[in-house]
């Protein structure tokens, strides 16, 4: 079964699969990872303020992006985004943008969802008692938000955020369908190229593996240190 | 914006000769729907028992169902799909590898599989979180009137578990709805892939994807409201809330 | 007297004007004002542009669009002019001009009609028929033979739409598979997934040469088409076509055309040092004497 499994294929191809490949993979997983999580606070902060439209939209927008599948939604940005910069940017034409950043405007518009809906259980699981305190303080929304509540959603959250983070990682890989070279695109083009599929699909599944599982269990001894005993 | 919307093109015939570009759509979504459905059942099945024997008393059945879930999870759907389709027939003897290639609808046998997998480690999760959060009483009153094992998880653990863990069981049959987009790579002519092809042959991209984009909405808001009636025709009175659930999507 | 003094004027504005007479329109004003034109280019098109095995892009499209950069860097005038390159598939190719990603795509796109409805394409580059390769075990020699068969193309061509409707019009019933590239549909073929690979012969023949082993395949003889290969461009730019339709045919009619097409087709090329062996078509050999960038097949 693994009589002639080329072991060389795969040593020749570690440069383009590390550099080129793993690269844009993690470059993609930590900027789209900030800006989901930026953007899905502000997501979280519209749906709990009170204010039925920004309410309504922020939901709206989290109901739309869980309903449809992740490839649909790369697909639509890597045709949409140049028209999105055109009109935002008022431009004569559309903006031209390049795989990767299609891709990260993808990624994070649509992570930014998951991400929302953690911080909203996170802001939601701050006791009450910690907004009154800061309002009798004389605190304003901003104040209140910056200071005691944020800080502490995100501190509690922070096993969720990197549990999604090692999701967003792995969905990562789906960008394949554009011919983008990230990590399995790589190590697709080598199988192709040189007819060594099962070397090295075997071998990016191994690599992925390890690196989310290395991941999880980081996550999971994060966990155990920061338990706060309530 | 130099785009040409042609909203009629759903009613043109596609160059396979005899559908509409709308009825490729709603075959496409036909596929999505029965690859979802097949690889639920199964994953059911398979989570189920993994869910199970990660409560049970036996180290190393403990030990083996943990193993099972990290190695569905921590590999990517894709990569998973592509060890099937790609990997495994090159693996097996030559006749076998060559039946497999050849069956005619390889790409549906491949993507409910590499679905079902990947799924029953996420409900394995599911199950083990909706067992562990019935108070060990009940495990220990079954045992101690008798029941064996085996008995105490038919009788009594599991029905209250599942029932309790049908929320989150939700949400993952929606994701395996969605999840079953991916196999538009191995070749399943599912809603997306469909969309896309429609999309190549009449560069009317934003009409193509709109719709697939749409129909999968409306199947989100089906499956969301019959099992929000079922919840609470089956909800377990007394016990709110769900089981503490892993985040998933 | 007054046409004088008007044809004065007008000399002198046109002296004074650093670049065209006319104002700059669409690309060429988009290209001035960013001072970088983007290249969308193959992957894996042998030997129109792919990447070699230093994974740099290469290519016989690519070397007659960089004659077309050149031409545009001196009608505007400008010091310096970027080539941002862009891969591109079959199936990304035209949304990505549509959308402005790209400004000119070097590949082996076949120039139709129907695709003069959303894109524009300058002189034909070279002139290819639609075949089929499959194992040469399996004796499949006509579109008939293919009855019942799995087939294999990729997405966005005009292959997989003919095989499509062929095959729909002749009941062949077909099983047809869309590959994302031309590597990926070759490998089904290889791995014994598809019986049959429907593409344009030129890149069958360069993916059979640089195979493994290149005695097992068999390109048939039966044609489904005549495909004219043209450099893609914006629709509705007239300023713009006219720059790249002058450059390609000062090409031809210079006889640069000769040591380039022989430089991919006659010699050895990255990354394999294969040599394809392709000597010019008589079709194409009447393009480089009159130029044409028709979209119909008849013409050919």
């Amino acid at each position: 079964m693994f009589a002639d499994f080329d072991f060389d294929v795969i040593i020749r191809s570690l440069p383009y699969l590390f550099y080129d490949g793993m690269t844009f993979t993690l470059t993609l997983t930590v900027l789209a990872t900030i800006g989901g999580i930026v953007f899905g606070t502000l997501l979280a902060l519209m749906r709990l303020s009170g204010i039925a439209p920004l309410a309504l939209l922020a939901a709206g927008y989290v109901n739309l992006m869980r309903s449809v599948p992740l490839v649909l939604m790369i697909f639509w940005f890597y045709f949409l985004v140049p028209y999105i910069g055109q009109w935002m940017t008022g431009a004569s034409r559309p903006i031209q943008v390049g795989a990767f950043v299609s891709s990260l405007v993808t990624f994070t518009l649509f992570e930014a969802a998951y991400f929302g809906e953690i911080m909203r259980a996170g802001i939601q699981s701050i006791p009450r008692g910690q907004v009154a305190a800061a309002q009798a303080l004389g605190m304003t929304y901003p104040q209140t938000m910056g200071y005691i509540v944020l800080p502490q959603a995100f501190r509690n959250m922070v096993p969720v955020l990197l549990t999604q983070t090692i999701i967003l990682f792995q969905d990562t890989s789906l960008v394949y369908v554009l011919s983008i070279t990230d990590f399995l695109g790589a190590a697709s083009k080598v199988a192709q190229r040189d007819g060594r599929l099962v070397e090295m699909y075997l071998f990016a599944a191994a690599v992925y593996f390890v690196i989310s599982f290395a991941a999880s269990q980081g996550v999971r001894w994060l966990q155990a240190r920061t338990a706060i005993a309530r | 914006m130099n785009y040409n919307w042609n909203w009629a093109v759903f009613l043109q015939i596609s160059p396979d000769g005899v559908h509409t570009y709308l009825a490729t759509l709603i075959l496409g979504t036909g596929w999505t729907l029965a690859t979802a459905l097949a690889a639920w059942c199964m994953a059911l099945v398979f989570g189920s028992i993994v869910g199970v024997i990660r409560t049970t008393p036996h180290p190393w059945l403990v030990r083996l169902g943990n193993g099972y879930v990290e190695l569905f999870r921590d590999i990517p759907l894709l990569v998973q799909m592509f060890l099937w389709y790609f990997v495994l027939p090159e693996l097996l003897p030559a006749d076998l590898g060559d039946w497999l290639k050849q069956l005619p609808n390889a790409s549906f046998y491949t993507a409910v599989v590499a679905l079902g997998f990947y799924t029953s480690a996420r409900v394995a999760e599911q199950v083990r979180a909706g067992i562990m959060s019935l108070a060990g009483g009940q495990r220990m009153a079954a045992l101690a009137l008798g029941l064996t094992l085996p008995q105490a998880y038919g009788y009594v653990l599991l029905p209250l578990a599942y029932r309790i863990i049908l929320p989150p069981l939700t949400s993952e049959f929606l994701n395996v709805i969605k999840n079953s987009a991916v196999a538009l790579t191995i070749g399943l002519m599912e809603l997306t892939a469909r969309a896309r092809a429609m999309q190549e042959f009449t560069f009317q991209v934003f009409e193509a994807f709109t719709a697939a984009t749409v129909i999968y909405i409306v199947i989100n808001i089906a499956v969301t409201f019959a099992m929000r009636r079922v919840e609470r025709r089956v909800a377990v009175p007394g016990m709110i809330g769900t089981a503490p659930q892993a985040v998933s999507h | 007297m007054h046409l004088k003094l008007i044809s004065a004027l007008v000399a002198t504005s046109l002296g004074a004007a650093p670049v065209l007479a006319q104002e700059l329109t669409g690309t060429l004003k988009k290209i001035k004002e960013t001072g970088a034109v983007s290249l969308g280019h193959r992957e894996s098109s042998v030997p129109f542009s792919y990447y070699d095995d230093r994974q740099q892009v290469v290519g016989y499209a690519m070397d007659l669009c960089a004659r077309i950069v050149d031409r545009v860097k001196s009608e505007l005038k400008l010091d310096k002019l970027d080539t941002k390159l862009n891969p591109v598939t079959s199936a990304t190719r035209i949304p990505l001009m549509a959308n402005g990603t790209i400004d000119l795509e070097c590949g082996s796109t076949t120039n139709n009609l129907e695709r003069q409805k959303q894109v524009a394409f300058t002189i034909t580059h070279f002139v290819t028929a639609n075949r089929f390769v499959s194992k040469k075990s399996a004796n499949l020699q006509t579109v008939d033979d293919l009855k019942g068969k799995t087939v294999v193309s990729t997405s966005g061509t005009t292959n997989i739409k003919q095989i499509t409707e062929i095959g729909a019009q002749k009941g062949l019933n077909l099983n047809i598979l869309a590959a994302k590239d031309h590597a990926e549909a070759f490998l089904m073929v290889e791995t014994g997934r598809a019986a049959a690979f429907v593409m344009d012969d030129i890149l069958l023949f360069s993916l059979v040469a640089a195979s493994k082993s290149p005695k097992d395949y068999a390109i048939s003889n039966d044609a489904l088409s005549v495909e004219p290969y043209g450099i893609m461009l914006r629709r509705d730019d007239p300023s713009f076509k006219k720059v790249v339709d002058e450059a390609m045919i000062a090409t031809y009619k210079s006889g640069a055309i000769n040591p380039i097409y022989e430089k991919w087709f006659l010699k050895p090329i990255p990354p394999k040092g294969i040599n394809l062996n392709v000597p010019v078509s008589d079709a194409f050999k009447k393009v480089i004497a009159s130029p044409t960038d028709s979209g119909d097949p008849a013409v050919y």
